[in-house]
């Protein structure tokens, strides 16, 4: 049994004339690998970007099914879609916090219980043993996913000078250390060469699977989107023009169109 | 060569002074990327909250020093430190999305406001406070370092060490370094940027107030113009030093500090700001980014 866990209903979002995105609806569902696939233009990062608060929807709703309530993400201030809605994301060209190190990169992410454990910190100044004890376990958890994404090593280096391969994954366990319940990843394999992207899917895998985190991927890779997603959206000129399983996307006669244009007579 | 270390040692405590005082242009800098030319204004306001407290605490007839240096300390740094939320809160979250001269021009607006309130509330004239610390302790003969100038010295470093503890290993500094670096990125992985923001300027405020208070210990004057000079010079370390770098504030403070004893003691008091302001050209001509400041490199 699918348990739904996002749905998109009717989602519009206009700049002045522009259509961006054009009444898309859609149902992630938990525990999945949902992603969205579209020529360049089709509003793939807007929805992104509706999705996660950078933008207000011009019409439409988004609703985040939790295990006890369900939230109106359109409604929700920026700030509060990490924090009470648990969604997560990477980007296309990648936002680290390139001046500080790659273990700093991760524990910023989890400032939120920090910051709360170290109230406000005084008690940090101060070394309270609560502090202390809240500090540990975030550290754990930055170490649990330096080992997963092989970067242990290189805790200490600057996350500005790590090689893009590396960057892309950091980022990815940046977002992972926040413990969303969401994911959503904005073209993780760009730029990667083919064994770094048969690793990144492995990584997804993982994700998914061992962490029990449902992700939203945008992806032009299709060896990346066919292997491992379980569900597919495809968008055109920022309507929905399929969603099915890989197998009924790669057979769909619309998509087949947008992607390779008219057969020719 | 007893006069040369006298120097040295009044050079490096106006330098402490000026240290402080650049932290909060340096820090403020860094998370909004913005001049807070009022901060001049909360160290003159500082001083004058250090003042009262001082007059308050000996009307009640507190007569230990060390009890009232401590409590003119905490006083001047809890009501300094409003004062710098106030003005962040008023004067500059407005314009947080406003095109960068905006708040510039209302940093420079709260300035001459808070000149004036200063001036309208407390009146224009010099207000001298009698000395609190007398002693002197002889290092030779005729070179001697007072009770004050080790007290300034003493609370710079300490509070240098403290600061940079909760800059480099707290949350809190973090997640301040983080809103530096990509402030939609900080509140995206759940760091509350208002709140940050707001508590940078507090402690900015904190640490002008201790500067404020020591400056009335050191000099044992005060009026509602002296945060203009100052700020100014403090501004010049921090730029001198690489602004947005904490220790290159510190070590701008240091070099004005330096330079401005050092030039008074073997040119005369005249054209002493002259030359520091001489030196901030001549280093900016030569490394732009300041001492410390770090080179923007592109990537491409």
């Amino acid at each position: 049994m699918r348990t739904p866990l996002l749905d998109v209903t009717d989602l519009t979002m206009q700049f002045g004339g522009l259509t961006a995105v054009d009444g898309v609806s859609f149902t992630a569902h938990q525990g999945e690998i949902t992603a969205i696939i579209g020529p360049n233009g089709a509003g793939k990062t807007t929805l992104f970007n509706c999705l996660t608060g950078f933008y207000k929807p011009t019409q439409g709703t988004l609703l985040l099914h939790t295990a006890d309530k369900s939230i109106r993400l359109d409604t929700l201030p920026r700030s509060h879609i990490a924090a009470k809605a648990k969604i997560a994301r990477t980007f296309q060209n990648i936002r680290l916090f390139t001046g500080m190190t790659v273990l700093e990169n991760l524990l910023v992410a989890q400032h939120n219980a920090l910051m709360r454990a170290s109230g406000f910190c005084i008690a940090g100044l101060l070394g309270l043993p609560r502090y202390r004890k809240a500090e540990q376990h975030a550290l754990e958890k930055a170490r649990y996913w330096l080992h997963k994404i092989d970067l242990t090593d290189k805790a200490d280096w600057e996350a500005g000078n790590l090689p893009y391969g590396d960057q892309r994954r950091l980022e990815i366990a940046r977002a992972m250390c926040m413990e969303p319940v969401l994911l959503c990843l904005d073209e993780p394999a760009a730029g990667l060469n083919p064994k770094e992207s048969a690793d990144l899917n492995t990584l997804l895998q993982d994700i998914c699977n061992t962490e029990k985190t449902s992700l939203l991927l945008i992806e032009h890779d299709m060896s990346v989107v066919m292997n491992i997603s379980h569900h597919i959206i495809v968008l055109e000129y920022g309507r929905r023009i399929a969603d099915g399983t890989p197998q009924e996307i790669k057979n769909n006669a619309d998509v087949i169109r947008a992607y390779l244009g008219e057969e020719s007579a | 060569m007893d006069y040369f270390f006298q120097q040295l040692i009044n050079g490096i405590t106006l330098g402490a002074i000026y240290g402080l005082i650049a932290l909060g242009y340096t820090m403020v800098y860094g998370i909004v990327g913005m001049i807070n030319f009022a901060h001049g204004e909360i160290y003159m306001i500082a001083a004058f909250i250090g003042f009262l407290a001082f007059l308050l605490l000996a009307s009640l007839g507190v007569t230990s020093v060390i009890v009232t240096l401590i409590l003119v300390l905490v006083i001047s740094m809890v009501f300094t430190s409003v004062y710098g939320f106030a003005v962040e809160r008023v004067a500059y979250r407005p314009l947080r999305n406003a095109p960068k001269l905006a708040p510039l021009i209302s940093a420079i607006g709260m300035s001459i406001f808070l000149q004036n309130y200063v001036q309208l509330t407390q009146g224009a004239r010099v207000k001298s406070l009698p000395p609190v610390f007398t002693q002197n302790f002889h290092l030779t003969d005729s070179l001697t370092i007072s009770t004050v100038q080790l007290l300034i010295l003493g609370s710079t470093a300490l509070l240098l060490l403290g600061f940079s503890y909760l800059i480099n290993k707290t949350p809190l500094g973090r997640a301040q370094r983080a809103c530096e670096q990509d402030r939609k990125m900080a509140a995206l992985v759940g760091v509350d940027v208002d709140k940050t923001i707001s508590l940078t300027f507090v402690l900015g405020a904190a640490l002008a107030a201790v500067a404020g208070v020591m400056v009335i210990l050191y000099y044992g004057v005060l009026d509602f113009y002296m945060g203009f000079l100052a700020g100014m010079k403090a501004f010049v370390a921090a730029v001198l030093g690489g602004i947005g770098s904490l220790s290159g504030a510190m070590l701008g403070g240091l070099l004005i500090g330096l330079i401005e004893s050092f030039w008074a003691a073997y040119m005369g008091g005249d054209y002493k700001n002259v030359a520091v302001f001489a030196v901030l050209m001549l280093v900016l001509v030569v490394r732009p980014n300041g001492l410390l400041g770090r080179k923007q490199v592109e990537k491409v």
